[in-house]
Parts: structure tokens; sequence; C-alpha cells
């Protein structure tokens, strides 16, 4: 019997692979949310809880691009069936979808930030941490009401395809969301290097009071930036969608909760080190939910936290920053 | 004071038999997120931190007593039923929850050691993070009955031990306050760099208030578990923790009779509010956030005591 191959070693490198696709492709979505936390943070130093459920929104709102409802009064008598006529299944309608639900939630962000955050812009950050929690638990508890608690089926986008070969099978969709996340990192880091408001936005994150000295319109950046990383999550939101597909009102918490972690991680405040957390958290929950160690994927996120935390604070990109008294 | 409370305390358990049942529930859940809120006040409101894990604490409290009555319990007392005799039984409850609530203690030193280094947002989520690791581990100790949870718990929790344990839990958060080293804590929450240019040591105050807290939770943990007679870590999850967190926001930080007040409004509150049950969640985010945007120094603080941190 001649065995060119090991077979073990194959079988285990096949293995290795699947799993770094799949770790590649939930990676990227943690990326995608993962910016929004920290463009946030990098401007106002502080933690938007209510990003994870703009994601949130962002499914849904990709979910009704495709799917035709019905906007129901019922107390006035008024019935607005709402059929936007995107069908399923072609590559040019799932990205309109997209744009859609992008287009929604960057809005949503800019409404957010400017009811809650903006009159809050000189309290306590204690204050508006809280208010971002009641924002999130509004989100939250709004969607149920309006979408149902029920997980609802998320509907193909993009036309599917399944490739395999070598013992390796990987969705189209997840290959969709890898190239797709990649291209929304690129644009983001052109818009923030590139363009007269990214330049403002990081004079604004660098020092408030310099950047209005300079004539920079503080308040117009950073609505720009809410909406800027809320329509990232959105994008996060229908690709994380694309690959577990169902959706529910409170999909969003431990996705968030996981993508700030990724921001932690890579540094936060820094744009590049965001994304790179996002992949790195995403690879090694992954492997670690093809261990044998699968139950404890959920707690390995806090668990880099806590360790980043302690040894490396300013996460792997980031600067150590002298607190000045 | 003290005595007086405890006095009306044991004239409330005197007459706990006469209460219909459904006032003696809402009672109990009354007396239990008293003690959380009150506890938890020390360390959000007293200290200045900011705490997201209290629920993980109270799991590691429900989950150390559940196990001590129910596997440690019947080796104890071996002839006798738990219920037919009732003061060993009452004197096993009473060890298991204080030891529920010293494991709790020490499960918060192993957090608020390394993590109270850290300010503000960072402590949050890294408190968020430990009350979510310690849900995990519970769903994986099997032992425990991993994610289904322990049920037949012995029913031992009463409106006595409910109401006792919070008087407690009040007199020791306020007499600590109130105490020449307890004034550490509030120098802490005012300004730390002074404080600690002051020679305090910030980070000790820090984690005595976490344990402290710990420790109460893990008693209203315990007197959870004995009360509902079935445990799950899903019970333990973030949002309980939130709950937590408002009724000390609602109340004020660092206002004790306004938090207890919080604690029994938050919980009345559902029960008002079940006609429009559908409606409550987005009734209770809304509130708080009008709350932030309007008074956040609390419903029920209307003196200033300290400047906004």
């Amino acid at each position: 019997m001649f065995h060119s191959d090991n077979p073990g070693l194959t079988a285990g490198l096949t293995e290795f692979l699947q799993q770094l696709i799949n770790g590649l492709s939930l990676g990227s979505v943690y990326a995608l949310l993962a910016l929004g936390y920290t463009m946030v943070y990098g401007i106002l130093r502080f933690i938007n809880f209510a990003h994870s459920d703009v994601f949130m929104v962002g499914a849904f709102a990709g979910y009704y691009a495709v799917k035709p409802f019905t906007i129901s009064l019922a107390k006035l008598g008024l019935s607005l069936p709402v059929n936007l006529h995107l069908g399923a299944h072609s590559i040019s309608s799932g990205l309109l979808a997209l744009l859609i639900s992008m287009a929604f939630c960057a809005l949503l962000g800019i409404i957010i930030e400017r009811l809650a955050y903006r009159p809050l812009r000189d309290r306590s950050k204690l204050t508006v941490l809280i208010t971002a929690i009641g924002v999130s638990l509004l989100l939250e508890s709004g969607g149920q009401l309006i979408f149902g608690a029920d997980p609802e089926p998320f509907p193909e986008l993009f036309p599917v395809r399944e490739f395999s070969g070598g013992g390796l099978s990987v969705s189209s969709n997840q290959l969709l969301v890898i190239g797709m996340a990649a291209i929304l990192l690129i644009g983001l880091q052109l818009i923030v290097l590139k363009t007269k408001i990214g330049t403002a936005m990081r004079a604004v994150s660098f020092n408030h009071q310099a950047a209005s000295l300079v004539g920079i319109n503080n308040d117009r950046i950073i609505s720009f930036t809410f909406g800027l990383g809320s329509a990232l999550a959105a994008a996060g939101g229908i690709l994380y969608s694309m690959n577990y597909p169902s959706i529910e009102p409170y999909m969003g918490i431990l996705p968030g909760l996981k993508a700030f972690v990724a921001a932690v991680l890579g540094g936060i405040g820094n744009i590049p080190g965001a994304a790179l957390g996002g992949v790195l958290l995403g690879l090694i929950e992954t492997f670690v939910n093809g261990s044998r160690y699968s139950t404890w994927t959920d707690a390995i996120a806090f668990a880099v936290l806590i360790l980043i935390l302690l040894f490396k604070p300013a996460g792997l990109l980031g600067k150590v920053q002298l607190e000045k008294v | 004071m003290l005595l007086g409370s405890l006095l009306a305390v044991g004239v409330l358990g005197w007459f706990s038999d006469k209460i219909n049942p459904y006032h003696a529930d809402v009672l109990t859940k009354v007396g239990i997120n008293i003690i959380l809120a009150v506890s938890l006040n020390l360390v959000n409101g007293y200290t200045g931190q900011f705490s997201l894990g209290h629920a993980g604490f109270m799991a590691v409290g429900a989950y150390t007593s559940a196990a001590i009555t129910l596997f440690l319990g019947p080796k104890i007392l071996p002839h006798h039923d738990m219920a037919d005799s009732y003061w060993a039984a009452y004197a096993v409850f009473g060890g298991a929850l204080v030891a529920g609530g010293l494991v709790a203690a020490l499960a918060g030193w192993g957090v608020g050691a390394p993590s109270l280094r850290l300010k503000g947002d960072y402590l949050a989520i890294v408190t968020l993070g430990f009350g979510e690791i310690i849900r995990v581990i519970f769903c994986n100790i099997h032992f425990l009955g991993g994610a289904l949870g322990l049920n037949g718990i012995p029913a031992c929790t009463n409106l006595f031990w409910v109401f006792a344990t919070a008087v407690l839990c009040t007199y020791v958060v306020v007499a600590m306050v109130h105490s020449t080293y307890g004034r550490g804590f509030l120098a802490v929450h005012d300004d730390e760099v002074a404080a600690e240019a002051m020679g305090l040591n910030t980070t000790r105050y820090k984690i005595v208030a976490f344990v402290v807290g710990a420790f109460f939770a893990g008693l209203a943990g315990g007197l959870y578990g004995h009360y509902t007679l079935s445990i799950d870590p899903k019970g333990f999850g973030f949002m309980h923790s939130i709950d937590i967190v408002v009724m000390v926001i609602l109340g004020g930080m660092g206002n004790t009779p306004g938090v207890i007040l919080a604690a029994v409004v938050l919980t009345l509150l559902p029960e008002w509010l079940r006609p429009v049950a559908q409606y409550r969640m987005v009734i209770y985010s809304f509130l708080l956030i009008v709350l932030m945007l309007t008074r956040p120094q609390g419903l029920f603080t209307w003196r200033r005591k300290w400047k906004q941190v």
C-alpha cells in the first residue's frame, strides 16, 4: 500500500482551512461592527451600547427590503401595503437591499445621537453610558413590538452556491461576506484618510476644542461619524444574517459585545486595529467552536478582553495614553 | 433604628402566613431587589465605580447555597425531612446562605482585584464580561445541572428571612459608609486622583466595596434560589444586572433611602403595567432615557449631595 499523503495530515489541513474560512467570515462581521464602536469611542470617549441594536435593525431593514409588508395603523383605519419589489436572488437586488438598509441605519444613528446623546455632551460619562443602555433597551423592546419576538428566517439576498472540493465546503455567501467587508473597510479607510471630512473626523477625535478653533463644526462631524458607523453596523447585520439565517430583536447583544471586545483588542479608537481585532476574534472563536471546548465559545471573547486589559490595555495597535489631571 | 427594623421584620414574619399569596410573592421580590440594589449602590453609588455584573455574583450565591441545601443538607440531617425539623433545617439554610455569600464575595475579590484598576466604561464592560463568563461556567458544570440548572431546591425562603437580610444589608452599607473608614469610599467617588494624593489606597477601597457588594448579592441569590425553587444560568444574565443598575440610578447613586424606594417602585411597576404588558419594556427604557436627560441625579435625590463627577 502506497499512500503518498499522510491521510491524517490532509484531513487536519482541510479542517484547518475550513475553520479559517468560517472564522474569516465571522471575523469580518465583527470587524464591521467594531469600527462603529471604535469611531464613536475615538471621538466621544464612550461605549455606544445601542450600536449592537442598530446592527439588529440593519438586519431587519434588509429583511423588509426584500419582503412585502404592510404598515397598518389599525386605530386610524389606515393600512398601507408596502412592497419594495426587490425580490431576491439577484446580485443587484441584494446590493440594493444592502444600500437601503445602510442608509436607513445611518439615519437612525444620526437621530439617536441628536436626540439622546447630544443633549448630554457636557454631562458625566456615566450618564451618557446609562442613556446608551436605555437607547439599546428601547430599540430591543421596540423591535420586539414591531417585528415580533419570534425569530424570522432571513431571506436569501444573493443567489447562493455551494462550492465543495477536497473535503472543503464553502458557500458563496461566506466569500461574499469576506469580500464585501473588505471593500467597506477599504472604503472607510479612504474616507478617513483622503477626504476633507475624514481629516476633520481625525481632528475632532484628536482635540475637540482645537478642531472647533480651526473652524470645524464638531456637531456635524459627530453626526457624520454616527451615520458612518451605523451604516457599517447595518452592513454587518445583513452579512451576519446571511450566514446565520434567522433574525430576532435580541440578536445584536452578543455580537455587539464581542465586537466591542474586538475594538479593545485592536486598540480602541484605532480603525485598522478594530478591523484586525475583529478578524482575530472571529478566528479565535471559530477555532474554539470547532474544538472540544465548543461550549465555552461565548466565554472566550470575554477572557480575551480581560487578558488584553490586564496586559496590554492600549490594545494591539493602540498607543499608550497618559491620563492628564 | 436597627432594632426597630428587626422588630418590624419579626412582626412581618409572624403574620406572613396571613398575607394573601400574591402580596407575599410581590413582597418577597421587593425584598430581594432591595438587597441587590442597596448592595450595588455601595459599588456604583458611593464608590462611583460602574459594575454591570451584579447578577453574576447573585448566580454564584444562588448556586452555592442551593448546592449545599440540595446535596449536603440531607447528609447533615439524615433522619429528618427538611420541612419537619424546623430549627435544624433553618440552621442549614442560614449556613448555606452565608456560604453562598462568602463564595460570591470570593468571586467578587477574584473579579475586582484585577479589574478595578480600570475606570469607567472599561470597568463596566469587564464586569459585564465577567458576568457572562460566570454564566457560561455554570452552563458547563454538569453536576450543577449545566444549562438546565438546578431543580427541586427546598422552599426555605420566607418574608422574615428576606427582610431580615435586607435590613442587615442596609445597616451594614449605611454604617460602613458613615464610619471613619467609609469616608474613603466617598473620597474615591468624588475625586480619585485627589484621594490617591491624600494617601488613600483607592484600589483597596474599591475592592472592599466590590467584595461587600458581592457578598450581599450572593445572599440575595441564595434567597432567590430558595424562593423560586429552580435556578438556571439564563436567569442571571446581563439584563438582570441592568435591572439592578437602573434601580440604583433611579434612586440616585449613593442615596440609600432613594435606592430602596426605587427598588420598591421598580418591582411594583411591572405588576401595575400588567394590563399593558406588551409595552412594558418600551415604557421602561423610554423612562430611563428621559430620566437621564432630565434628572441624572436620580428621581429621589432632592438635595445635591456631591458635585457631578
